[in-house]
């Protein structure tokens, strides 16, 4: 029996009268990448944002790694293990990438404002200690060339790097990509691939919402497919793959 | 951190050189403005110094946070106050100025909380009209608040405040050395000075820290900071609490430089001028804003001197009242200049190329 890292049940967000997720239950698995896959408008990107606390869900339970998270805070979410990025790229556009990641540190680090204005031999190390491990993800990512360039004049392949790498800095046990490879070329992708499974490789949970269903089927573990708000399917690529209901949820929205 | 490494590219001997000639430079200032031009000059000076802690203050909220806050002279009020009624025959209380002015600095920080706590959720405008009316409210109690119970004098203010004693030298009075008359206001210089200097280093530590990050992460974007684990509730009042400390510190200084406060001294106008010490000097850049709280100080004052006799001399009478005369320049100048360079005189590396992308849209 698989561990389960996370787990949500009967899950429920309406924005007036519209019923963005309906009742959702899903578990993720300790070590898997896990796939959101859906339709656009589907609820993917708000489940997301539910489970980060960005969204208050309206009903349900949430609980991660053994902590009750229902409507917790943001940056509780966050130092209980969840790191996310976000379908529209969100750096903190007019700082370094180098400073962006360090950000990352920051609920992992101590220093007060005294600290800070005392600069005590604890605070400057770890100071030291924020810069190095942000130039160590910086390189995992593979895009330490341009640490001190500003986020905004990073390309866009780079940005999404950039944003998984401040996620990482947080050190997350599930780490939730929102359509990490929208926009990137076949060869850009296929590096992503390669990261993520690195980023799996080194014992973090993946949760991904991807719209190229080749990459998912390659990539994930396990899949869940949402429709209206809705978990209509749940299972191991293929046979999510050949389920009619998510066959007719694609169909049905190319027609539409 | 971009400023931190400008200044360390500058080899060591320079950074030594530059440190001694700006040494020098200050310590000496007091008497080259006394000597040259007067002991009301170089009141001016002390001032000066007196607005650019307040500017740099306000600074942590508006520059490095991103708060717009209008309010931002009910901190200096809460200072001057605080050392006012603890060192004045008001309640025969004298307490000396190292308790007082740490003190008035606390109590200020508590308030800076007092007001941060309900501004969480706002920003932008909504943030500017809610602290405007705190600054208000303040001023409002300071000038009320004499009766049932006498507290603040009301609006006739407090008086007699102590100087500032250090080992028995009273600030209060001119001091002789050699047979030389030394003002008050050199003391008071000097004092300052240091202040300052510490104010600064606060300050600039604080921007180049764990906690300057997140002041300008949360600036940038709130809600992806958020979701970098950035608890945006205690960095805010954080910001709004060093803010006002500095502040305060700056009031309580106030109050015994002039031996006399009255709320008068701290209405809406005081807040906008230091706002405007910010965004005409650089907003975020802590050189940029000393710059502006000592050309905002100053330029005013120079304006007065010169008006009058500029127009006697060319037209041989009063054309314009000077007073009128005086601030129709002045805020000629602001517009202008913000039309010209809306980046402040002395902007931030970061500032700079926000508004070079702005105009490239
Ligand atoms: N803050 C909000 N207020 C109102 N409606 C919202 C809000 N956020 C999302 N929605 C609505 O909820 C529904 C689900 O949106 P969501 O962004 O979760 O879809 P998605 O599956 O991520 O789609 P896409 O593939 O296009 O990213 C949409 O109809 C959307 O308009
Ligand atoms: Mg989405």
């Amino acid at each position: 029996m698989a561990h389960a890292l996370l787990k949500i049940e009967g899950i429920n967000k309406r924005f007036g009268g519209l019923h963005a997720l309906n009742n959702v239950a899903l578990t993720i698995n300790k070590g898997e990448i896990y796939g959101l896959i859906g339709p656009n408008g589907a609820g993917k990107t708000t489940l997301f944002n539910v489970l980060t606390g960005l969204y208050q869900p309206d009903e349900g339970s949430f609980t991660f790694d053994g902590q009750d998270l229902f409507r917790a805070k943001p940056h509780i979410v966050v130092e209980t293990g969840i790191a996310r990025t976000f379908q529209n790229i969100r750096l903190f556009a007019e700082m370094t990438a180098l400073e962006n990641v360090m950000v990352g540190r920051h609920i992992r680090s101590k220093a007060n404002a005294l600290g800070a204005i005392l600069r005590d031999k604890k605070t400057m190390a770890e100071e030291k200690a924020i810069e190095a491990k942000a130039w160590e993800l910086l390189a995992y990512v593979g895009i330490t060339d341009v640490a001190y360039e500003r986020a905004r004049n990073l390309s866009y392949g780079h940005q999404r790097r950039l944003e998984i790498a401040r996620a990482l800095a947080t050190e997350p046990k599930l780490l939730a990509l929102d359509e990490p490879a929208a926009g990137m070329n076949p060869s850009e992708t296929e590096d992503l691939k390669a990261l993520m499974e690195k980023i799996r490789h080194d014992g973090v949970t993946v949760l991904l919402i991807e719209h190229d269903v080749k990459l998912m089927m390659g990539l994930c573990d396990r899949i869940a497919v949402l429709d209206y708000g809705k978990k209509i399917a749940e299972g191991v690529p293929d046979v999510v793959r050949k389920d009619p209901k998510v066959i007719e949820a694609y169909l049905g929205a190319a027609h539409a | 951190m971009t400023m931190a490494l400008e200044i360390n590219k500058l080899d060591s001997n320079k950074k030594v050189g530059l440190f001694l000639v700006s040494a020098i430079v200050l310590a000496v200032l007091p008497f080259l403005i006394g000597g040259l031009l007067g002991n009301s000059w170089l009141r001016i000076v002390d001032f000066a110094l007196l607005y650019v802690m307040l500017a740099l203050g306000l600074n942590i909220v508006v520059g490095f946070a991103g708060l717009l806050d209008l309010g931002f002279i009910a901190f200096y009020a809460v200072g001057a106050y605080t050392f006012a009624l603890l060192g004045s025959p008001h309640f025969d209380i004298h307490l000396p100025f190292y308790i007082t002015i740490p003190l008035g600095a606390l109590v200020a920080a508590f308030f800076g909380i007092l007001l941060g706590t309900p501004v969480l959720r706002l920003k932008g405008d909504y943030l500017a009209i809610v602290t405007l009316g705190f600054g208000e409210i303040v001023r409002i109690f300071m000038n009320n608040l004499n009766a049932p119970v006498n507290i603040t004098n009301g609006p006739q203010g407090v008086n007699l405040i102590d100087p500032v004693k250090i080992a028995g030298l009273s600030f209060g009075k001119p001091l002789e050395i050699a047979g030389h008359t030394f003002n008050s206001v050199y003391l008071y210089y000097y004092f300052f000075l240091a202040l300052t200097v510490l104010v600064v280093i606060m300050t600039w530590r604080l921007q180049h820290s764990r906690i300057g990050r997140a002041w300008v992460a949360m600036r940038e974007d709130a809600i992806a900071a958020a979701a970098m684990g950035l608890n945006i509730r205690n960095i805010k009042l954080l910001a709004f609490a060093l803010g006002a400390l500095s502040g305060g510190v700056a009031g309580g200084l106030f109050a015994s430089f002039q031996g006399f406060i009255s709320p008068e001294s701290f209405g809406l106008l005081e807040s906008v001028m230091i706002l405007a010490m910010i965004v005409l000097g650089g907003m975020g850049h802590i050189p940029g804003v000393i710059l502006g709280a000592v050309v905002l100080t100053v330029a005013p004052e120079v304006l007065r001197d010169v008006i009058g006799p500029l127009q006697m001399k060319t037209f041989g009478r009063m054309l314009i009242d000077p007073e009128n005369a005086r601030m129709l320049i002045f805020g000629l100048a602001l517009v202008v200049m913000m039309l010209l360079r809306p980046e402040g005189m002395w902007p931030s590396k970061r500032r700079k190329a926000e508004f070079d992308d702005a105009k490239k849209g």
